[in-house]
């Protein structure tokens, strides 16, 4: 039976601003589906986003969503978190916005492994501003910023994110709709600080500059690139030159979480304002009572 | 001198953090940075005392963005910083004025610009309080002189960003910020009721330009740095682009006589003026008493709200006077906007302006003040 997508989405605010053919719409509806699979309800999720074309998918889903500064989607989402730690926040970002102006925010996001699920909708460009390279843009790629081709080395996010410390990373790209909902529904049900890089196609933007100006065709190639880790892990390095893996990459469950670490920090801080309490007491019903002596201390 | 439990001993950042928790204050995020940093330590330890949350991110921009993330999961939210990180936090507290979330922004002012002389005095931050950010906005900005003010304010600071649903700075200076005096906690009855968020939904619903809710309410509402419409979605139709500004700046500027707090003193008779903000109002204070003893009659109007700024009162005032010396640590961001209140009248404006990072002392004062007396 096809998914209904009616519920989830604020259909009176569309057509989206998307071009045709975009991925972002395919990470959303995986997005969605695994939201409804896990049972959560509109109600507690926050869905947050900074500013890119990635970053307008919150206006058009139906539940508390935040549409943020460029790059600083984590911070508000931390907020957010801290505020009402029993309620489910996920971030959707592009790769410009969450690896270049937020990258900060991003390491000290993994670095804390607060329990936030990040979606990067990678598509390797600056889309919304008109093409510039960013810093997932392959060596050599045009962009238009990079006329005469990338020479700024990329960030692999996934390598990144591992080894800042988030809890739960997974690849995925949109070819694979299916598969990326499971890696979403994975994030979103670990608990801890979740990163989930979307491997996606800007061909209006990355493509026509770069020999693939038609979406379908790119998603294609995007596809071909990618290997399951299992198979992956076997490969030379020769083999592994212009792929990337995908699947579950990185997985710990024994690091503490930071929301729940701070409220054992709040148990404690009061535990502690009782014992002061009671032992102030304590000392008051120890002191000799004085005869005729008032409870009121000298004026003097 | 009578015994009272509620006399307290502490310096202007020691009452800012008390009287914040006072308020309801129940989530702080900050970045270090002195002369604030007081203020986050106390926190620190006392925030999750009273189950509240504390949060040092990792900059200045992160605990801006995790300050409005936190007021609209529902808590009453603040941060303190200093010049440096006053600018870096512009970016997220324009967010705050155009999404219209509640929050509270300490600035303990030190000289610039950029890093300046950490972490001398200064009254350079004001202008950046109310035009930092950019885009059109009006702004609330209060500057409390003296330690029992520094506790009203503060608790007022979160009153006004909730009722008129907007950040809310307050501004100190690093005397206040260190200075440490012995005050009277102001009772209950003196401060009046301290209120829930939903006590200021019910009353302060229409004062907003997107659904008066937070999150998780079961309103799905939508929030964004875009200009939108009043159901919270973004627009690109000009006249609701319009609106949507008018709306910012005018439900601050039209409520200006329920914002505004001055303080005078002498002015009844006066013929020369002082006005003042922060520590120099207090050093003006003991000026204009010296000049009364030499027969000069001084007096002092001491600015609490700095933003809006009080334009018709100052020229009330400026039409009753032959001089108006404008005292402050800074090259002349009053004095300027005194100016601008002033209208091309008929009056002598005169300035104190020290920038070297120490206090403006009774005796600058006094001596502008004979300079200016035997020139009238």
């Amino acid at each position: 039976m096809a998914f209904n997508y009616a519920n989830w989405l604020r259909q009176d605010l569309m057509p989206h601003i998307w071009c045709p053919g975009c991925g972002i719409g395919i990470v959303l509806k995986s997005a969605i589906r695994a939201m409804e699979s896990l049972g959560w309800n509109q109600d507690t999720i926050g869905f947050v986003s900074g500013i890119g074309c990635t970053s307008r998918a919150p206006g058009y889903v139906d539940m508390n969503t935040l549409h943020t500064t460029h790059g600083r989607a984590l911070t508000f989402a931390t907020g957010l978190k801290m505020a009402a730690p029993d309620k489910n926040v996920v971030v959707m970002a592009g790769d410009g916005d969450s690896a270049a102006i937020g990258g900060n925010h991003l390491i000290h996001s993994c670095r804390r492994n607060i329990n936030i699920t990040m979606i990067i909708v990678n598509n390797e460009i600056y889309g919304m501003t008109g093409g510039q390279f960013s810093p997932t843009t392959p060596g050599g790629a045009r962009a238009a910023t990079a006329p005469y081709g990338n020479i700024d080395p990329g960030f692999d996010l996934c390598k990144l994110t591992i080894a800042a410390g988030a809890t739960y990373v997974a690849r995925g790209h949109v070819a694979n709709g299916i598969y990326l909902e499971r890696l979403i529904k994975g994030g979103m049900a670990h608990k801890g600080f979740a990163v989930i890089e979307v491997m996606s196609n800007c061909h209006t933007q990355y493509g026509r500059r770069n020999q693939h100006p038609d979406p379908a065709e790119l998603i294609e190639h995007i596809a071909s690139n990618a290997v399951m880790l299992t198979k992956w892990d076997k490969m030379t390095p020769e083999e592994k030159s212009g792929k990337y893996p995908i699947g579950v990459l990185h997985k710990e469950t024994d690091k503490p979480e930071y929301c729940e670490s701070f409220y054992k920090l709040q148990q404690h801080a009061q535990e502690r304002v009782r014992d002061a309490s009671r032992k102030i007491a304590e000392a008051e019903a120890m002191k000799p009572k004085r005869e005729g002596a008032g409870g009121e201390p000298s004026e003097n | 001198m009578t015994h009272n439990k509620d006399r307290v001993f502490w310096a202007g950042n020691e009452t800012i953090a008390e009287a914040a928790l006072r308020a309801g204050c129940n989530f702080y995020a900050g970045y270090p940075i002195t002369p604030s940093s007081e203020i986050a330590a106390l926190l620190s330890l006392r925030l999750p005392q009273t189950g509240g949350v504390f949060l040092q991110m990792e900059d200045e921009i992160a605990a801006m963005g995790a300050v409005v993330g936190g007021s609209l999961g529902g808590a009453k939210a603040m941060t303190a910083t200093s010049g440096p990180g006053f600018s870096l936090k512009q970016e997220n507290i324009g967010y705050a004025i155009m999404s219209e979330t509640p929050c509270v922004i300490v600035d303990v002012q030190r000289g610039g610009p950029s890093t300046g002389a950490p972490t001398a005095p200064a009254q350079s931050d004001i202008m950046q309080a109310r035009w930092g950010t950019h885009g059109d906005h009006s702004m609330i900005a209060l500057t409390p002189g003296t330690p029992a003010e520094v506790y009203r304010e503060t608790v007022r600071a979160f009153h006004l960003s909730e009722a008129y649903r907007t950040p809310v700075m307050l501004l100190i200076d690093e005397i206040i910020a260190h200075t440490t005096e012995s005050f009277d906690i102001p009772t209950d009855e003196d401060l009046g009721p301290i209120h829930p968020r939903t006590w200021y939904q019910e009353r302060y619903g229409a004062n907003s330009f997107r659904p008066f809710h937070d999150f998780y309410q079961g309103k799905h509402i939508h929030i964004t740095g875009l200009s939108h419409n009043e159901r919270g979605f973004a627009t690109t139709t000009p006249a609701i682009i319009q609106r949507g500004i008018e709306h910012l700046v005018n439900k601050i500027e039209l409520n200006q006589k329920e914002i505004e707090r001055n303080d005078t003193y002498m002015l009844e008779d006066a013929e020369i003026a002082l006005i003042a903000f922060g520590s120099p109002g207090r050093a003006s204070k003991e000026a204009v008493d010296i000049a009364r003893a030499e027969g000069i009659k001084a007096g002092l109007m001491r600015i609490i709200t700095f933003w809006p700024f009080p334009t018709a009162t100052i020229r009330e005032l400026v039409d009753k006077v032959r001089a108006v010396i404008v005292p402050e640590m800074n090259m002349g961001m009053l004095r300027g906007e005194v100016e601008r209140a002033a209208m091309r009248r008929d009056v002598q404006l005169h300035g104190v302006n020290c920038v070297g990072g120490v206090p403006i002392e009774p005796q600058q004062v006094i001596d502008k003040i004979r300079e200016v007396y035997r020139g009238l």
